[in-house]
């Protein structure tokens, strides 16, 4: 079903492979950008998000992809959902960023068995990772969960679900239908 | 500068507030409404999955303001904690011009006759307070016909051999149906239940002067952009204001029901939308804010003779808050059935809402609502992980091919779930915030639990491979269906208002709104609201002025 979608909505996997790819050589190269920065600046380390850490950043984009990998259809870090995360923590969520700084620590130090960060280790041992929280982690978990669920299958006017990818792997159409759209432009004398 | 006297000040523009307003003005009174919330269109409110008034996890589209708001929220293990307005337990329902109306998914339900005798009917359970209406359904029946065809009602109840007498039919006839329907009636019928067109407060045709609903997949919780679905925003509220006798005052704050020397109410404090405290003096003081502000309002109305709150001698005010018990059953079939045309919900049986023995009360079952796809990432069946590829797959392989069956479960009411005022926490206006506790009465829970299982025999045969339970907690009731904490009852010991919603000891206070519901039936209750509306409003407008409106 999902794949009899795919040629409605013209969505071209092969695109999103080669975007994917490029997204994270590119996030490798801003990684080593970052840490640069860090070197010649004597401020806040330069991070490209709102709230997290360019390290909290590749922490949580990481966790999100295990929430919702990629298969035959990108996951949440193709769909862009840190970014989500990233700006309600600056609005909605920012009672939780608190628990996002504290969570995104625990979970790599809940790594450390493996002797590395969370990011460096490979999916299956993230997975065990994931699986094995207890406590205070746990519970950071579950409010990541919800939130990527949020980022990746809601309204991509929130900084997530790009192309609205999730609405085309459930075949919901994705161009609203009639009298809908001019709703979405801005107001008159707004 | 001093506000010109007026006859009536409403305070609350929702279902109940917007009907008593047209009817007071065209009975000649002069009226100034009063609304916290602001006068929103659709264009207002974009259609967001994630920040509206049903999944409000970004926020809510139609009020009230989420920092100037928050209210307090009592577990069962007594644990409190101050919420805000997008989470569940805070229980909102709205604040805008309209209140509820504006965004809801609009199903139009008259009560049954037991509805309104529960206590007869069933006796009083222990540890409940249920009591029967000082009023009945043949005295309610004009209005309930009234609001149909003033505000505006599509359906077809005539398959419903369960519904209480009425002389006409609705005014419109059903929406086209979805695929849904065409799985689910067959089923229905071989079920032995009675299936129909849901009654809703939704043009199906033009009526009122506005188009038919377009059948968009955004309904419940959002706000109409074709201005399709009947809401006092658009219907009675409009009304009122082209006779020229009321006023409407958005972005305003009651503060509280203002009292004279012996008592008697004499008009609302409020702040205006620039924050300046006005005094509106009336005839008359109609509270119709929903069943938590109401109480809360009445609660902070202190004063010398009434140290508890206005209409709370005899300790009622707020007390038997309850809304619905919604349960039902998910089930998922081998083949697509999402089509994309709303709004989804259009089959119901009334088999269910009384008689079931052993029961108290019972629920309508009815379609879902189409569900948007955030919020189908919670509808798991046993077994399947929270998060991972498994989960990515059931979204994927289910996500198209699921109904969901619910019903609002009739909730018997108890003095210990109510609205209180917070002592400590106050809002931005420095007035002293709601506090909601206690629980639901065990046969409530019992009844849930058995519509839940009505609702998966149908998804059953309607063919579904698989089908599973979607049960409630028994923590505070209230959310949208909030009613009951200004009961009505003949006896001022035991209720808050009189059967024309007057408050007991007060001749010229009234509440009117579903605080003023002894029980709330296995039924949206909006219709209701907007009926007793009709018949307060009916009343006061005979003893005022003599006239029938």
């Amino acid at each position: 079903m999902a794949i009899g979608n795919e040629w409605r909505y013209g969505l071209a996997l092969d695109h999103l492979k080669a975007y994917s790819l490029r997204r994270r050589k590119f996030l490798r190269i801003a990684g080593t950008a970052t840490a640069c920065g860090t070197l010649v600046s004597c401020g806040r380390p330069s991070t490209p998000w709102r709230f997290l850490t360019a390290a909290e950043g590749r922490t949580l984009d990481a966790i999100c992809e295990q929430i919702i990998p990629t298969d035959q259809t990108p996951g949440a870090a193709w769909a862009g959902v840190v970014n989500f995360i990233d700006r309600q923590l600056m609005g909605p969520y920012r009672r939780q960023q608190a628990a996002y700084r504290a969570g995104l620590k625990a979970i790599d130090e809940a790594a450390t068995k493996f002797g590395k960060n969370f990011v460096d280790l490979d999916a299956q041992r993230q997975t065990a990772v994931l699986e094995s929280l207890t406590g205070p982690a746990k519970r950071f978990f579950a409010t990541a969960i919800a939130h990527t669920m949020q980022g990746y299958y809601g309204d991509p006017r929130h900084g997530g679900n790009r192309d609205a990818v999730s609405w085309r792997m459930l075949g919901v159409p994705v161009i609203p239908i009639r009298g809908r759209y001019r709703y979405e432009m801005p107001k008159q004398g707004a | 500068m001093a506000l010109k006297r007026v006859n009536a000040v409403i305070v609350g523009a929702g279902a109940a507030g917007g009907v008593v307003a047209k009817q007071l003005a065209l009975g000649g009174l002069s009226v100034v409404l009063l609304e916290r919330g602001h006068w929103l269109t659709a264009a207002d409110c974009r259609k967001d999955d994630l920040r509206n008034q049903r999944t409000s996890v970004l926020g809510n589209n139609a009020g009230p303001d989420e920092e100037r708001n928050p209210r307090v929220a009592v577990d069962l293990n007594g644990r409190e904690r101050v919420v805000l307005p997008s989470e569940g337990s805070y229980s909102n329902n709205a604040a805008c011009v309209g209140g509820g109306t504006f965004t809801y998914g609009a199903q139009a339900w008259r009560y049954q006759e037991k509805d309104f005798r529960m206590a007869t009917t069933y006796g009083v359970p222990e540890g409940s307070t249920l009591s029967d209406w000082p009023i009945s359904y043949a005295e309610l029946e004009p209005c309930y016909e009234r609001a149909e065809y003033e505000i505006g009602v599509s359906g077809d109840v005539s398959a419903d051999p369960f519904h209480a007498p009425r002389r006409r039919p609705l005014p419109m006839p059903p929406l086209p149906v979805n695929r849904e329907y065409g799985i689910l009636k067959p089923a229905a019928q071989r079920l032995g239940l009675h299936p129909f067109d849901i009654p809703m407060l939704r043009n199906s045709v033009p009526y009122g002067g506005r188009p038919p609903c377009m059948q968009c997949r955004w309904c419940v919780g959002f706000a109409c952009e074709v201005n399709a679905k009947c809401g006092t925003q658009n219907t009675a509220i409009p009304a009122a204001l082209a006779t020229g006798n009321c006023e409407l005052r958005t972005g305003c704050m009651a503060r509280e029901v203002m009292v004279d020397a012996r008592g008697r109410a004499t008009g609302v404090a409020y702040y205006d939308a620039d924050g300046r405290l006005r005094e509106q003096y009336a005839d008359i003081v109609i509270v119709s804010s929903a069943a938590v502000e109401s109480a809360r309002l009445l609660l902070n109305s202190k004063s010398k003779l009434h140290p508890a709150g206005l209409g709370n001698r005899y300790g009622w005010v707020g007390r038997n808050l309850q809304g619905h018990t919604y349960t039902g059953a998910w089930g998922i079939f081998d083949f697509d059935i999402y089509d994309d045309i709303g709004p989804g919900a259009n089959i119901a049986v009334c088999d269910y809402n009384h008689g079931s023995p052993g029961l108290i009360g019972g629920a309508m079952l009815a379609n879902e609502f189409i569900r948007l796809p955030y919020q189908f990432v919670g509808a798991l069946p046993p077994g399947v992980p929270q998060w991972g590829r498994a989960h990515k797959d059931f979204m994927r392989q289910w996500y198209r091919r699921s109904i969901t069956i619910m019903g609002p479960t009739q909730e018997i009411p108890i003095a210990e779930s109510r609205v209180e005022v917070d002592p400590k926490v106050k809002d931005f206006w420095g007035l002293p915030v709601a506090r909601l506790s206690g629980g639901k009465h065990p046969k409530t829970m019992e009844t849930s639990i058995a519509m839940a299982e009505k609702a998966e025999a149908w998804l059953k045969a309607a063919g579904a491979i698989r089908t599973w339970k979607r049960l409630a907690g028994n923590g505070t009731s209230g959310g949208q269906h909030q009613a009951g904490t200004c009961r009505m009852g003949d006896d001022p010991r035991t209720s808050v208002v009189d059967k024309y919603c007057r408050v007991h000891d007060q001749d010229n206070l009234y509440v009117i709104d579903g605080s003023v519901h002894v029980t709330n039936g296995g039924f949206n209750p909006v219709l209701t609201i907007m009926a007793i509306a009709y018949y307060a409003a009916g009343r006061i407008v005979k003893e005022r002025t003599g006239r029938t409106v």
